[in-house]
């Protein structure tokens, strides 16, 4: 009797949830049915999109723009991008407007299906109809480009699209946010854009155990494409602290005197936002900046006695740590010998950004809890751009056994910081030159899927 | 301190300090003259050897990091009578103008053609991109590349076969 209970509960709970997560399909809109957009709405749409940064995952370097087929690694497997551009049979073309309002609001696709989270739904559902409408008039209005992306890698039960539904239930909360009326107009269009279709968190802040953001830490720091996107709140590790001024220089421009150049995939946010007017700039770095919070007026001096201390040229460092290089630590190899030859000469130059090296008494990067990055930019280098000026750094990967790397990166923290040393980090090293962790190696700047780029072929 | 080089085969003993720049020993203590000082920040590729078959810019590289391994120079590619061929093909290409740049980019093409003989143009001008040119020699060098491409595979082809034999 019971057992017979416990079904019928189980089978009507079941058929309740179903139910719940059914989505029914939109029906098609023939390509040729849909009037011309207006011209001022796709130039709107165009700036939206670079705000949403959508060509960086809808793009396979070197490809057709928007044409899909990134493979995405999650700790879930790997998610691949969709083609988006207005193709019928392979992209959106049959998608009407309602469709994609609604993916942007729900993640669910034209026919009904649940989409994975790697497309942050949970972010794009901030957006006004107005601007999904004119994002859409953009993505429309592109060449449609045949292209069918590889079928996701993802094992039982996360190929089933249905406990999407359940994950929605739990991390899914629809619709705009509301505005904050003791908060000043940019700062309101500043939460917009970077709640919204700007998605920061989605790298900024850590993710839960089931690929959610973390409510309770917002902007903490978190991983994108094998980097520490670091953490945008209180916790950041600049050895400057951020404020808006500085913060909209480096959005704008993809560097700053005190921070240094972006790279990894946040050169590709700032090659992005190039195209963005400067209020808008100026709104995010308004509201990040709040975010941050004020700094003590102890961490404001130490800040400016770094600043101080990193435009000094240091001739005395190299010849200083030669010596200690030979005698001191014992071994001809170590870390000091190593950053007065190979590093100093850029880094300890006193040239200026974003050309010379970024003096580490003010880098992130070897200040920062993980050294990932630091390993990262040491190891590959960042690469030339293709066809423009841009910062470049050397790969040493060829010259610097794991051992030389940890030696040079032990000297770095204890030299340049005050924070305890690291630790597992030859396993770190060894794991990011053998490609174990994965890690995606761009130039600073000409980035290869920015709009302007030279490497995705979107003609216009 | 002492320090033990190999170069182009060759071991050397160099006193010098540890964080001595591999290409200020090449020049001064050694008088391999080939590898050039362009810029000296890792900027422009002029200084490359190859460190254990890797293109690496020596300006930038501590000797102590060159202890135990194999450098190889332009010197070590061929010598005027006998070049090698990257040299012959730069040569039949006359791929110079003032030529400062070229022991680097040499160094570079030869380091891609020792692990890929026979790569694409993207291959070619990724594996380049470090090295620059101020003359404007870059259609004979890639040309040059790509002769030298067909030289060494012609040259490995015999080997091959007569391994495979
Ligand atoms: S001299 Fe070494 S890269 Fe310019
Ligand atoms: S030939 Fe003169 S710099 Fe290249």
């Amino acid at each position: 009797m019971a057992l017979r209970a416990i079904c019928i509960v189980a089978v009507i709970g079941f058929a309740g949830f179903l139910a719940f997560a059914w989505r029914s399909e939109i029906p098609p809109e023939q390509p040729n049915a849909r009037p011309a957009f207006d011209p001022a709405l796709v130039a709107k749409g165009a700036q939206l999109a670079a705000v949403g940064n959508c060509i960086a995952c809808h793009t396979v370097p070197g490809k057709a723009a928007f044409a899909g087929g990134l493979a995405l690694p999650t700790p879930f497997g790997t998610i691949y991008s969709t083609n988006i551009t207005p193709d019928a049979e392979t992209g959106l073309g049959l998608w009407s407007e309602a469709a994609f309002q609604r993916a942007m609001r729900q993640g669910v696709d034209r026919e009904g299906r649940h989409l994975y989270p790697a497309f942050p739904y949970d972010h794009y559902t901030r957006v006004t109809t107005e601007d999904s409408r004119a994002l859409y008039a953009f993505i429309m209005s592109r060449d449609p480009v045949k292209a069918t992306a590889p079928a996701n890698e993802l094992p039982f039960p996360f190929n089933v699209r249905l406990i999407l539904a359940g994950w929605k239930l739990l991390f899914l909360r629809e619709g705009e946010l509301p505005r904050d009326a003791s908060k000043s107009e940019a700062w309101n269009r500043g939460a917009y854009l970077t709640e919204g279709l700007g998605h920061c968190g989605a790298c900024h802040t850590p993710r839960n155990s089931l690929g959610a953001m973390d409510a309770k830490r917002p902007f903490a720091g978190g991983e994108a494409e094998g980097w520490q996107a670091y953490a945008i709140n209180a916790e950041s590790p600049a050895p400057v602290p951020w404020s808006k001024d500085s913060l909209a220089q480096y959005l704008r421009h993809g560097w700053h005197p005190n921070h240094g150049v972006a790279r990894g995939p946040m050169a590709e946010v700032t090659g992005n936002l190039g195209l963005l007017p400067d209020a808008d700039i100026d709104a995010i770095a308004t509201y990040v900046a709040d975010i941050m919070g004020t700094p003590s007026p102890q961490r404001q001096q130490e800040a400016q006695k770094r600043i101080e201390d990193a435009s000094r040229r240091q001739p005395h460092v190299a010849s200083a740590a030669l010596t200690q290089g030979a005698a001191g630590a014992g071994t001809a190899r170590s870390g000091a010998a190593i950053y007065a030859s190979a590093c100093a000469t850029c880094h300890d130059s006193g040239r200026p950004q974003p050309f010379g090296g970024l003096s580490f008494r003010l880098s992130s990067a070897v200040n920062a809890p993980n050294p990932q990055n630091i390993v990262n930019v040491t190891l590959f280098g960042l690469p030339p751009a293709d066809g423009e000026a841009a910062p470049v750094m050397p790969s040493f990967a060829g010259v610097l056994s794991d051992r030389d790397m940890v030696a040079l990166l032990n000297h770095l923290r204890a030299q340049f910081t005050d924070k305890p040393a690291w630790t597992g980090l030859e396993d770190l090293v060894r794991r990011t030159r053998t490609g174990e962790h994965k890690v995606a190696v761009r130039p600073a700047d000409g980035i290869e899927r920015a709009p302007a780029n030279v490497g995705a072929e979107e003609r216009r | 301190m002492t320090i033990e080089l190999t170069i182009n085969g060759k071991s050397h003993k160099v006193e010098a300090d540890a964080a001595t720049p591999l290409l200020y020993v090449l020049r001064n203590d050694l008088a391999l003259n080939g590898a050039k000082f362009g810029c000296g920040l890792g900027q422009c590729g002029a200084c490359t050897v190859l460190v254990d078959g890797k293109a690496t810019l020596s300006c930038i590289t501590p000797i102590s990091l060159a202890e135990g391994r194999q450098v190889t120079t332009v010197e070590g590619l061929g010598t005027a009578e006998a070049p090698g061929p990257v040299q012959a093909a730069f040569i039949e290409l006359q791929a110079a103008q003032c030529g400062y740049c070229i022991p680097g980019m040499m160094m570079s093409a030869q380091g891609l053609l020792q692990s890929n003989p026979a790569p694409t143009e993207t291959e070619i001008r990724n594996a380049l991109q470090t090295n620059l040119c101020r003359c404007g020699t870059h259609m004979r060098i890639l040309a040059a590349i790509r002769r030298a491409s067909e030289l060494m595979q012609a040259s490995l082809g015999p080997v091959a076969n007569k391994r495979a034999g």
